[in-house]
Parts: structure tokens; sequence; C-alpha cells
């Protein structure tokens, strides 16, 4: 039998991106995407089911849908997005709720993919260079986000204490850096003047986007159990970064920054959440050591990262912004996933004609 | 399906710095190379002994003593090591260097790495490079003008552990003209602790100099001697070591750089002139 999946936030960046990249593939025999508002990316075959931030009718959808694997991509890991509240909400009880619907008794999942962040490591200065996947943190967390990922990745740890035979594999990603995905980062870094902390120029890593969504599936398609960092190869001075996308430096001062950048974000000059400030003093770095052996390599370096942020940056600055992205209608797509009018492609080429929109028997195979 | 794009990797990329992944960067530590020059040649005017004994290639750690209220002794070793065997030495230090504007960034790029056993093992054991420790840490270059040469505690060995988790020698080095070039001629703790920095010396520079004496450093005749390195017969990569066949090594080290450098000061004639 093929597996089906269930993603998190199919309304969000990651989500509607690995919905696609699951899609295509053909063991995955069901692809079904919950998110609070409509996706945003066109998708294929992938089934769409409203769902409040919370998760509360999981354990219903789980049970009917009968699902093998859940991504859980949707994680709020930059405070300028969401409210202190709604972060809450969305990575702790939002986890707790699908966790708690994953490991129900008599429950059909057997892997539990985690979209975490390097943010759990934190920035300080008594950092080793290279954090691998055991190192602690050199200090306890101060910003909301560091702490609510680390509350997230606790309850993971704890569910797969409790349910041993659920592959459950956690993924820390380094900042992400691409054409598409926008961050404080890919913010300040379009902008002519890009904040810094005055007399600091840290090493940084980033990890480029379609990377990202390639670690999920590979972690998904070949069940990889475990906790593991991805980012690109090598680091960067800030400065550097700054000057490669042709931005200058705004300076900020080393007491009072938190202040300071609170106020210049309020007036919307700069984006530096609290959870960046230290990462532009100590900057961080994470060895990939682990993914690696599990056959898995970023095909972008953090430079790489960057050159790929940098061209899009430049497309966009000739030809403006990209096209009006794709809109949801529900109907048009319930129309093309399930009406007996639509000729569906299998993967060999041939056309299917059962109306379930079901893999035919012989297209499938269980990885 | 977004469209696959190009392939990027590192060597595509065209950097605009030569900053390695520890924050080095080779083009400013030529510059400082070239400014420390004329202090190194003309101002202690530095003798080697026993250079060969450093390897030309591999990791090695070098553990040296240390001296002088802001120490003189790791710009010294390491400005030599590159003058003469042309391989980069890298510098661990404490991390409270890190947290300081300017001078932690300054630090990072001539060769300076957070003292943290990973980033030795890293660079000692995976790159094969040399890294420079002073196992008496702060309280080498914190003690007062009258307890010059007196080696302090070594740690609690860490050292010998990453060397031998490393699979690579530790090779000391004994310093003399380090505690003569900056000495401490009292401690203001309140100070210290009021501003944040482990220790705030008053040196025989600042009484002489007024504040320019906590850049200029009096023109004692340095000396060093490389002693012969120490191989410790253990299989490398382990998570722990006998932690008392460490502290004998460590202390059999201390030893030996302690009699050293009563050696070479039974030798030396005068601080100015060795």
């Amino acid at each position: 039998m093929g597996r089906r999946v269930l993603i998190t936030g199919l309304d969000t960046f990651w989500g509607g991106r690995t919905a696609q990249a699951l899609e295509s593939d053909p063991n995955v025999e069901m692809v079904l995407g919950m998110g609070t508002r409509e996706p945003m990316v066109s998708l294929e075959r992938a089934e769409f089911v409203r769902a409040d931030q919370t998760y509360s009718i999981l354990s219903r959808i789980v049970r009917a849908t009968q699902v093998d694997t859940i991504v859980h991509t949707f994680l709020v890991t930059d405070s300028t997005r969401s409210s202190a509240r709604a972060t809450h909400e969305i990575n702790v009880i939002g986890t707790m709720n699908l966790l708690a619907a994953a490991g129900q008794a008599g429950t059909p999942v057997r892997q539990v993919v985690v979209k975490s962040s390097t943010l759990v490591y934190g920035a300080s200065e008594l950092d080793p260079a290279w954090f691998r996947e055991e190192t602690p943190r050199s200090r306890p967390a101060s910003t909301r986000i560091e702490r609510s990922l680390l509350e997230v990745e606790g309850l993971v740890r704890d569910f797969a204490e409790d349910n041993p035979s659920t592959v459950v594999s956690v993924l820390r990603f380094a900042n992400v850096l691409g054409p598409d995905i926008v961050t404080p980062f890919t913010t300040n870094l379009s902008r002519p003047m890009c904040p810094s902390v005055a007399g600091f120029d840290p090493l940084v890593q980033f990890v480029e986007e379609t990377d990202v969504v390639r670690c999920l599936e590979h972690v998904t398609k070949q069940r990889v159990p475990g906790l593991y960092n991805v980012a690109g190869a090598g680091k960067l001075p800030w400065s550097e970064v700054v000057s490669m996308c042709g931005a200058r430096l705004l300076p900020l001062p080393p007491a009072g920054t938190a202040a300071l950048s609170k106020a210049l974000g309020a007036l919307g000059l700069i984006e530096m959440p609290p959870e960046i400030e230290d990462l532009l003093r100590f900057g961080r770095g994470v060895d990939t050591t682990r993914i690696a052996r599990t056959g898995f390599t970023c095909r972008y370096s953090t430079a790489g990262a960057v050159a790929s942020f940098i061209g899009a940056l430049r497309l966009r600055r000739s030809v403006g912004s990209a096209p009006p992205s794709y809109t949801y209608e529900q109907d048009v797509e319930q129309f093309f996933r399930h009406s007996p009018a639509v000729v569906r492609i299998a993967a060999d080429g041939s056309p299917r004609t059962d109306p379930s929109g079901n893999t035919p028997a012989s297209n499938r195979s269980d990885a | 399906m977004p469209l696959e794009r190009k392939t990027e990797t590192e060597h595509d990329v065209a950097r605009l710095s030569d900053v390695d992944e520890w924050g080095r960067s080779a083009h400013v530590r030529e510059l400082a190379r070239r400014a420390f020059a004329p202090m190194y040649d003309h101002w202690f005017r530095v003798e080697w002994e026993g250079l060969e004994k450093i390897p030309r290639e591999g990791g090695a750690l070098l553990v040296a003593n240390h001296a002088g209220a802001i120490p003189s002794d790791a710009p010294v070793i390491m400005h030599g090591i590159e003058k003469e065997l042309d391989r980069p030495v890298y510098g661990m230090a404490d991390y409270f260097f890190r947290k300081m504007p300017v001078v932690g960034t300054l630090w990072s790029r001539v060769g300076g790495v957070t003292a943290h056993p990973d980033n030795a093992f890293r660079l000692l054991h995976d790159q094969g490079q040399l890294a420079l420790v002073f196992p008496e840490g702060t309280k080498g270059p914190s003690k007062s003008y009258t307890d010059r040469y007196r080696l302090r505690r070594f740690g609690r060995g860490g050292f010998v552990e990453i060397a031998m988790r490393s699979g690579v020698p530790v090779v000391p080095i004994a310093v003399v003209g380090a505690e003569e070039s900056m000495p401490i001629v009292f401690r203001l703790p309140g100070i210290a602790k009021a501003i944040g920095v482990p220790y705030f010396p008053v040196t025989a520079n600042l009484l002489a100099f007024g504040p320019l004496g906590f850049a200029l450093y009096f023109p004692a005749k340095f000396k060093l001697r490389v002693l012969d390195p120490v191989h410790f017969d253990v299989q490398p990569c382990q998570e722990r070591y006998s932690k008392s066949r460490v502290m004998e090594e460590a202390e059999e080290i201390r030893a030996r750089l302690q009699e050293t450098l009563y050696d070479m000061l039974r030798e030396r004639r005068s601080v100015w002139f060795g």
C-alpha cells in the first residue's frame, strides 16, 4: 500500500512546498493537508482540510483517513509573524494535539516528521563554532520563540519515548534564504540598509529553501529516524552577506540594542526580532555530519543560498514582483480531484479511469 | 512544481572575503603580521630555539606559559610560527573576548578561536591544524610580578584530554620575556567586577606611561624554547579518558615547562638583552 501522508500548515510556505514535492511521488498514495486558510500553491491531488490552528479535530481526521505519516511543518520560527499568544497556540498546543492524535490507541501513524529550527541552540559567546545535535545550549533561552521551540522538541522527545515503534524525525534547519521565502533576513537583505551590531561581524549559516523541502522529502521517503541539523556548507561573515546583496550595514550600538531595534522595527526600517539580535552578535554554526550520513547533502552551500536569493532579488528589481500567486477555488479543486469527467494520468503516462483517483494497484510499491 | 534551479556550490559562488569558517582571514592576518613585524624583530627581538620540533604538517596542540597583563606571548608565538613555518596557528582564548565589540571580531580575524573542546577537536583532528592554548588560562596573566615565571595550575588537564581525543601531540613552548613586558604591580578586583572583565591590572607600564601603558610594552628580550613533543599512546576519538592519566600527563608537562623556564632564567644575563 502506498504512503498516506498528512501535512500540517498546507496554507503556509513549507506545507505547500512539501505537499507539492510529495504528491509527485508515485509511492505516496494520498496527501492530506491541514491549514487555517486556503492553500497558496497549486496542488495536483493533495486534499485540503480546514482546521483551527491548534488542530483539535485531528484525532478524528487521523482515524478517518488512516494516515501513516505526519509531516509537521507548521511551526512558527519567526516572532515578527505572529503574536506571543498565537505562537504558543500554534507551536506548543498545536504540536501537543498533533502528537496526541498520532499516539492514540490503535493509531495508524508510523512516522512523524517535525520541521524545527537551529534557533533551539540560541547564540552566545560561550558557544562552540559548530553545534552537534547533542551539544547543549550554552545559556537558557531568553526569547519566546526559542522557548516555544524547545518546548515543542520536548513534546516530540516524550512522544518518541512513549511510541518506540513510530519513526520520529526532527530536522533543525538553519536560517533559510531563497527566491521565494520571506523572513526577517530576506526582508532586511532586500533593503539598502541592513542592521548589524556595531563591533560585531558574526559568522552565519544559511540553508536554501529547496534544500529544506528536499530534506523533508528525504527523511519522509526513507523513514529516517532521529534528530538532525540541516544547513548549507560553510559560514560567511554577516558583513559579507550584506555586501553580496548590495546592501550597506546599519550598525546599531552594542548596548541598548534591543530597545533601539524594537523602535526601528516599529518604524518599519528594519526587522530585528529578539531571536536575531544575539545571532548578529555571536553567529551560529551547526554540524551537518549526521544528516550527511543518512545520504542527504544540501545542493546549496551557505554562499550558494545567498547567491540563489540574490538572483531572485535582482530579477524582482528588474521585472517587479512575482506574477500573481495562485488562488485556491474550492469548487474547481473539487472538480479536478473527484469528478468522473476528469481523465487522470497515472505516473506511467496511461490514463486512469478509477474515479476515486487512487493509483492503480500495479503502481503501488511501499517503500 | 517549482523549476529545478541551477545547483550552486561553494566553488562557483564568488566570495568577497577570505574569512574562513573560524573567522580567520589570511589577508587580515597578513596585515597584522606586517604591523607586528617591527615589534617582533626590533622591540622584543624574538629568538626561537627548537622550532623544528613543531610539525610542518598535521595537527598539534601548542602549549605555553602565559604572562603579561595584556599577554604579549600569544601574538609572538603566532607570528613566529606563521613566519617560520608558513602555516596558520589558531589561538584558543577565553570566550570573554567574543563578548567585546571590535576586539572580539579582530581577534577572530587574526586567528582567535573560542577555547571550546569541540572547536579544538575540529581544528586538530578533522582539519590537522596547529592550535595554541595557555592551560593556565587567565590565572597566568593576572598574577603579580612577584610570582613571575611560577606556573599556575594547568586547569583541569583539559588540554591533554583534547590532544588524546584528537590523536595529536602536545608541543610545549617555554616563553621568557612576556612577564617583564607588562608586569602587574597590583590588581583592582572592584573595577574588574564593575566592568565585567576577569581582572583589572595596574601595570608598571601604566605607572610609567599613564594610559599609554595599556598599549606600550617594555622592550623585554623574548626567548622561546620548543620542548620535545609529547605523544600519547591512546585510542583517539574516545568520549572520556582516565582522569588520573590525564592529570598525570598534564602535571608532567607543567613540570617540564617549569624546569625549562628556570633553566632559561639561569642562562639569562639581562631582562632587556637576554
